[in-house]
């Protein structure tokens, strides 16, 4: 913080030259947006991959009766070559799936989706939306991107430790994720370092929002994304260290030999554990959902924002009840600090507190309704253009939707101690965190990607990959809810040992071809991404006709953004003005 | 190549990053803090040693020079604001010896109770005793560097009666940490 940057005005640095300090080490905003985009992108890509495996196992749980190992399938002879040891056959050891569903829910969340809906975006666009020539803490920004590499290389290099990567969920419950092998502690390291990156990101963010906007751009001006990734910044600033002390405890109980959250003789593989003990494992659990509450909105804001800005700039009229979307947005940020107990209905918790947290649960979802309500009455009466952002956007709004409602009859203490820990819940937050933040994310990618590397992308490729992902994922999510609403447990690898799972079991097979459809569906994503970087049709300023200042400098931006700093003379979605003379209105052009 | 004059808060970036960055903090510390208020009260087994075994003396002198180097911290601000900077550089050679005089006490401090038997692992009084001092230490360390480099910056001739932002944020910082030692001190040593 203390830089010699220290103040306003002092960030005119040069443009610096050679590919390493342009491109590698490189302090512009823009550069490391796309440094996280890729990276995210890639991280989503592996925590995919792993899923797959573990969807191949829940398809074809157990030998057919049929089954020959002489006579492999392709398929099984491909894994039982690769990973003779924890799939023989084929076959998934159970302590390899509770290793991959560990190291996919710690991925998707911490190194995919918010990297790329917080840093990525955030990066590349917050600063040109509120016309500033680059982040307050440039050095601070580079050093975020570069920690948060580390971290996630930490984390990814579990695998390697004795005894494999971390197995207890990503959420880590103790005291079995005390006990745990080595990697866990990898895990607790690894988040530490992340949560060190988030924190820089958000100090940044939080300054640079607060400090550096243009010239008549009032916060009654900001774009809703801006909103969106202010209302994030704090989430994580003030939420993030609340893991980091949960994570620290657990640190020191697995190194140090300390019982924060060891109860007085625990008995483990039939032994008295031996340590002091008098800790207690819910509160890991507390210290553990006070961020991770906040952090399903840090999940949701971003890509709520872009969605935002998506139909405002393709309906052409301006958002519906803007100030209701982002008072919404700020209720939300503050009621999420005060839910977290709901995701611990089942720890034993007095039936009084449980109620205190059903009333908040279902208080925040009222916000939450608003914004989307704002967004769908935004489509009201418009003449929308169906280009590929736009469909994604469009298909956001009912799968959130599903997510969200089916968040309620978790929200009752009495509905979820039915539902808690089985698939329904797993279908409801992908509703929220897949068909819901990811599309959108996908979407912005589309949308903001002429910006960021001065071409569009193919329309064609872009509606076949749009198909490709909506379709798929209903497919692999939907079927979730109703095994769950049967009992099916999450976290198990062989769920037909229980007989009350064979009747849904036939779901876990389509599941299984939707999840591998979807897999290949990103293929023409992967090949209009590079495509489009040369052979792109040229995109010039403002190829979509927004009036938000990122479409008022070069595409992409040179070194410093604006040639000129920009002055704002009116609010964000000033589309279709009667008597303008084009249908949308910049911010920034003089009347 | 545009730049921007003025702030809109009219907070120089650093500051607002510090507060911002302080917020984290208190988070940080909030969390481990009301673990341990939970558990001092939840849990049948976190036993509190005596306090003659805490040695409250000593840490109430502990108290005293860390209390002191944040007056001195003032009183460098102020004499960087007249334009002082020999008295600059004699403040912050104190606050850094009260921050020394800090750890050494405090190096003598853990010497001592692990002697006696109070250690890391021994009971959960003890875990938390060492993590929440421990990490206090830590920000103690990390202020001592700060104040080093304000020194050094000042000595070099950065700062000017209406320009010295850094040591502002320094002095907030070394607050901070002061006032997270006047928190733990009663609920470790007397409550
Ligand atoms: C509209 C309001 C929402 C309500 C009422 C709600 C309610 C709940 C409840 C009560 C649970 C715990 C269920 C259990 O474990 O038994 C839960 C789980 C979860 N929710 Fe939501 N939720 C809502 C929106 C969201 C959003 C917006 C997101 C993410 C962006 C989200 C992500 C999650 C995640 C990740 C979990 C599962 C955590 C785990 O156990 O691994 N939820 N939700
Ligand atoms: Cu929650």
């Amino acid at each position: 913080m203390t830089d010699a940057h220290g103040h306003a005005g002092a960030h005119a640095h040069a443009e610096p030259q050679g590919f390493i300090w342009k491109y590698v080490f490189s302090v512009d905003h823009k550069v490391i947006g796309i440094q996280y985009l890729v990276t995210s992108l890639v991280f989503l890509l592996i925590g995919f991959s792993m899923m797959l495996l573990m969807r191949w196992q829940l398809a074809i749980p157990t030998p057919p009766d049929d089954f020959d190992p002489e006579k492999l399938s392709l398929i099984r002879s491909f894994l039982n070559w690769l990973f003779p040891e924890s799939m023989p056959y084929g076959f998934m050891d159970p302590v390899f799936y509770n290793q991959l569903g560990a190291m996919h829910g710690t991925i998707m969340v911490f190194l995919g989706i918010v990297p790329l809906g917080v840093a990525a975006f955030g990066n590349y666009v917050m600063p040109l939306q509120i016309g500033a020539p680059d982040m307050a803490f440039p050095r601070l920004n580079m050093a975020s991107y570069w920690t948060f590499l580390v971290g996630g290389i930490v984390l990814l290099a579990s695998f390697l430790a004795p005894g494999g990567a971390p197995q207890s969920g990503w959420t880590s419950y103790a005291p079995l994720s005390v006990v745990a092998p080595a990697g866990q502690t990898y895990w607790l390291i690894g988040m530490v370092i992340i949560i060190t990156s988030s924190l820089f990101g958000a100090i940044n963010f939080i300054v640079t929002m607060l400090n550096m906007r243009a010239k008549g751009l009032t916060m009654g001006r900001l774009p809703v994304f801006c909103w969106a990734q202010l209302v994030t910044a704090v989430l994580l600033l003030l939420a993030f260290p609340v893991l980091e002390a949960g994570a620290i405890l657990q640190l020191l109980d697995r190194v140090a030999g300390t019982s924060f959250y060891i109860p007085k003789d625990l008995i483990y593989g039939s032994t008295v554990f031996p340590r002091a003990g008098g800790g207690n494992p819910i509160l890991w659990q507390h210290l553990f959902w006070f961020l991770a509450h906040p952090e399903v909105y840090v999940l949701l804001l971003p890509p709520m924002g872009i969605i935002a800005e998506i139909i405002a700039t393709n309906t052409r009229k301006p958002l519906f009840g803007y100030r209701e979307l982002v008072g919404s947005m700020l209720l939300i940020g503050v009621l999420s600090f005060i839910v977290w107990a709901h995701h611990m209905f089942l720890s034993g918790m007095r039936t009084s507190l449980a109620s205190l947290f059903v009333t908040t649960t279902l208080t925040i979802s009222v916000p939450a309704v608003a914004i989307l309500t704002c967004l769908l009455m935004s489509l009201r009466g418009a003449s929308i253009r169906f280009n590929t952002p736009m469909l994604f956007a469009l298909a956001f709004l009912p799968m959130f939707a599903i997510g969200g409602l089916t968040g309620l009859p978790l929200g009752f203490a009495p509905t979820d101690l039915h539902l808690h820990d089985t698939y329904y819940v797993i279908g409801h937050f992908h509703y929220v965190v897949a068909p819901g933040s990811l599309i959108a994310l996908l979407g912005g990618t589309y949308y903001w990607y002429p910006k960021m590397f001065g071409r569009r992308m193919s329309e064609k490729l872009g509606k076949i990959h749009f198909w490709m992902t909506v379709i798929p994922m209903n497919f692999v999510f939907f079927p979730m809810l109703i095994q769950g609403m049967y009992g099916m447990q999450r976290r198990l690898a062989v769920p037909v040992e229980q007989s009350h799972n064979l009747p849904v079991q036939g779901w876990s097979l389509i599941i299984g071809i939707a999840a591998a459809t979807l897999f290949v569906g990103q293929i023409p994503f992967i090949i209009n991404f590079f495509w489009s970087l040369r052979s792109g049709e040229a995109a010039g300023e403002n190829p979509w006709n927004a009036t938000t200042l990122e479409w008022a400098c070069p595409s992409p931006p040179p070194h410093g953004n604006f040639a000129t700093e920009p002055e704002v003379f009116r609010g964000p979605y000033e589309y279709s003005v009667p008597g303008h003379k084009t249908d949308y209105w910049p911010q920034d052009e003089a009347a | 190549m545009s730049t921007i004059a003025e702030t809109n808060t009219g907070i120089s970036h650093a500051k607002l990053g510090t507060w911002a960055f302080l917020a984290s903090e208190i988070m940080l510390f909030g969390g481990l803090i009301s673990a341990y208020v939970i558990l001092r009260s939840g849990s049948a087994h976190l036993a509190v040693p005596p306090r003659s075994m805490m040695g409250v003396p000593l840490a109430t002198f502990n108290t005293f020079a860390l209390i002191t180097s944040s007056v001195t911290m003032v009183l460098a601000l102020a004499a960087i604001q007249e334009g002082n900077i020999a008295k600059f550089q004699r403040w912050i050679l104190c606050t850094i010896g009260g921050g020394l005089i800090f750890l050494c006490v405090k190096a003598y401090e853990y010497h001592h109770k692990w002697e006696e038997g109070i250690t890391i692992s021994s009971n959960l009084f003890g875990s938390f005793y060492y993590t929440l001092t421990g990490l206090h230490v830590i920000h103690v360390t990390g202020g001592l560097f700060l104040m080093a480099y304000i020194l050094w910056a000042g000595t070099r001739g950065d700062f000017t009666p209406d320009s010295h932002d850094r040591v502002e944020c320094a002095g907030l910082y070394w607050h901070f940490v002061d006032l997270v030692w006047v928190i733990l001190f009663p609920i470790l040593y007397l409550l």
